[in-house]
């Protein structure tokens, strides 16, 4: 057995790799509860994957047969009810525990430098998601599907000049048809499949390069000959590591110790997902809405179009607007904006432990205006919204405009040397 | 062309689908578990709906299959122009017939309990009233100029809207009191309510057979999934207990 390995090591660098990426991979001794959402992304990622593969086995990516095999898959494929429930559920997941990880490294401010790049690459996979949950909900091509697709496809048509064209080379027809459906399809399981497990792949690679953030917000490696031999760690570390680093005793390995802690997250996880997926799997109308269980119709609009909750804020942001091109400008600023928070923050301190009362308050209420925001865009159009949606947009690009201004010269408290126990 | 067809597009809707109506709706309290009570719904689906409406997704076997019925039996009883019990439910109507007959084709009743909610399906089967001004000479509550005649009279009796004169406001207006039948249908109005309690039990099963399944499954699993947890748990706490807090 230990010749195999050997062998295999000698070809192919199996165990090094293992080693460095988790074995002996440093990971700060104090990540709390907020730090399971990373791991539970991959998890679902990885759901969505393997369910999404049985899912493609039976259906049929036509606008004749779409709706219909997915009934099928629900009614005459063994377990095919339990594959797709665990798809459908799953997108929900993704986008619950990503806002979760998102607004983590936004307490501990975890895109200052220098993971910059580690939150650009975080972006990047989360506007890939987005388009992925787009077209995999145009898929089943119920009304939400058709006409949820048809509104979100002519926000292009506001682009100035070429936006009509534009709209017309998405769809690939005059209207959305049949074959938006099938290039909808190669895109939903080959092209934005790949590229955000890519992306997820260089998300790690950056990850490890700048190593792991925590919640004090501060470096658990230290300049070569800064730490004395007992504040060490005592853990195994890789010398990838410890060849350029000191590594403080404020580490244990991220396997077993970080596995087995998000291990633990993962089952709590899991119970409320299969609780969902079993006995709730629309959700009330939040997870799978009710028009998308009649098929398609381009002659019968629905009474209300709404995204899927997880689009809704930047929906609500949309429609905040009264000027489509300007709306839609709005929309796509709202998302820039997020990419741009490691520029926009101009503070030293990371972590909200150790930064002004104003930037606590200012991430508070960042995440009630999203949530509320959230609900504005889901609800059915009424007077009052329309107002309190421009506030609530008002007050989302404030929190970027105020953190801009503040964190210049932030009044912070002393930030510990080494991890607080 | 372009303009005609944006024409029927901004026309159609408004004569194929009228707009929701604000008439409460009360609780369906079906239960997927009587078998009796859905084997009864789908006699009447059977019987009186599946003249126009189909359910085109599911299979006269499946239905069988789960409520207890025995194929034979199935196919002498409610199967009536002899299909195969292996078809697709679906009616001997011409969906292009139907929708000069009717304005819209009738919809597809397999996922409707999905699409509208059991208690949408069960006030609307009970609040048909006598309308001599629409073309089928009846109209309903939850939905206003249905195009859709009464089919479930013979079962209800000719059903008659009742207001009384209200003061409110300092004003009198015409106030809904109820749905009365007149009587001569084949039914009691608490046999007619229970009747259409079992056909929405039907309809919410076939809108999600795997339902009573999913259930079962699911207790199991989370019963699995706490125990994993607890070694889990367990697990996690003795590799932690030399790392110093």
């Amino acid at each position: 057995m230990n010749g195999l390995l050997k062998w295999i090591e000698q070809r192919i660098p199996m165990m090094r790799v293992a080693n460095m990426h988790a074995i002996q991979y440093p990971a700060p001794v104090n990540m709390n509860f907020w730090y399971v959402f990373g791991f539970l992304a991959t998890i679902v990622l990885v759901n969505q994957i393997v369910t999404g593969i049985w899912l493609t086995m039976s259906f049929e990516p036509s606008a004749e047969r779409a709706f219909a095999s997915v009934e099928y898959i629900m009614r005459e494929v063994d377990y095919g009810w339990l594959i797709r429930y665990m798809h459908s559920t799953g997108a929900s997941a993704f986008f619950i525990v990503v806002y979760m990880h998102m607004f983590r490294g936004m307490i501990y401010g975890s895109y200052q430098k220098p993971r910059e790049l580690l939150w650009v690459f975080g972006m990047l996979i989360y506007l890939a998601l987005m388009a992925e949950a787009f077209m995999g909900y145009v898929l089943p091509w119920g009304q939400m599907s058709y006409w949820g697709a048809q509104v979100i496809v002519s926000l292009f048509s506001a682009i100035p000049v070429i936006g009509p064209d534009l709209v017309i080379w998405i769809q690939g027809d005059y209207v959305i048809s049949g074959a938006t459906l099938n290039r909808f399809f190669a895109l939903h399981v080959i092209a934005l499949p790949l590229v955000i497990v890519i992306l997820v792949f260089l998300h790690i690679i950056a990850l490890h390069e700048v190593g792991s953030n925590n919640p004090d917000g501060i470096a658990i490696k230290h300049k070569k000959g800064a730490l004395a031999e007992e504040d060490k760690t005592p853990y195994k570390i890789h010398e990838y590591y410890t060849d350029k680093y000191d590594i403080a005793d404020d580490v244990v390995p991220f396997f077993p110790h970080i596995v087995l802690k998000d291990l633990v997250a993962f089952s709590i996880f899991l119970a409320g997902f299969a609780f969902i997926m079993f006995f709730l799997p629309e959700m009330g109308g939040y997870f799978l809405e009710r028009p998308n269980f009649e098929i398609a119709n381009p002659l019968k609009t629905p009474e209300h179009i709404f995204p899927v909750w997880y689009f809704t804020p930047f929906y609500a942001i949309l429609k905040a607007v009264p000027d489509k091109l300007f709306g839609v400008l709005a929309m796509f600023g709202a998302i820039a904006a997020l990419f741009a928070l490691p520029w926009i923050d101009r503070g030293n301190v990371r972590s909200w432990r150790y930064r002004s009362g104003l930037h606590t308050w200012n991430l508070i209420i960042f995440a009630i205006v999203f949530v509320f925001l959230g609900y504005l865009g889901g609800t059915p159009q009424a007077d009052w919204k329309i107002v309190a949606s421009q506030i609530l947009t008002v007050m989302y690009f404030g929190f970027f405009g105020l953190l801009w201004i503040y964190s210049k010269n932030e009044k912070t408290t002393p930030v510990p040397e080494r991890i607080t126990k | 062309m372009k303009k005609l067809l944006l024409a029927i597009a901004l026309l159609l809707p408004s004569l194929a689908f009228a707009a929701g109506s604000k008439h409460p709706l009360d609780s369906a309290d079906y239960d997927l578990t009587d078998k009796a009570s859905l084997q009864n719904g789908a006699r009447i689906f059977m019987n009186y709906c599946l003249g126009c409406h189909q359910q085109q997704y599911q299979r006269y076997s499946r239905t069988f299959a789960d409520l207890g019925i025995p194929d034979d039996l199935g196919q002498e009883y409610l199967q009536f122009t002899g299909e195969k019990v292996t078809d697709y439910i679906t009616s001997p109507m011409p969906a292009q017939d139907a929708a000069v007959w009717f304005g819209a084709p009738p919809p597809d009743l397999t996922l409707v309990a999905r699409v509208r909610g059991a208690d949408w399906i069960y006030t609307y089967l009970r609040t048909f009233y006598v309308d001599d001004a629409k073309t089928f000479g009846v109209n309903n509550l939850v939905f206003p100029n249905v195009g859709m005649p009464h089919v479930l009279q013979e079962l209800q009796g000719t059903p008659r809207i009742s207001y009384e004169e209200a003061l409110i406001d300092g004003e009198m207006v015409q106030q809904y009191v109820g749905i009365q039948s007149d009587g001569n249908g084949e039914l009691s109005p608490d046999e007619y309510d229970k009747a259409i309690l079992d056909l929405v039990n039907y309809l919410q099963y076939t809108g999600e057979p795997s339902r009573l399944e999913s259930e079962k499954i699911g207790k199991g699993v989370l019963v699995f999934i706490f125990i994993f947890f607890v070694f889990a748990y367990l697990l996690k706490k003795d590799y932690w207990r030399d790392v110093k807090k």
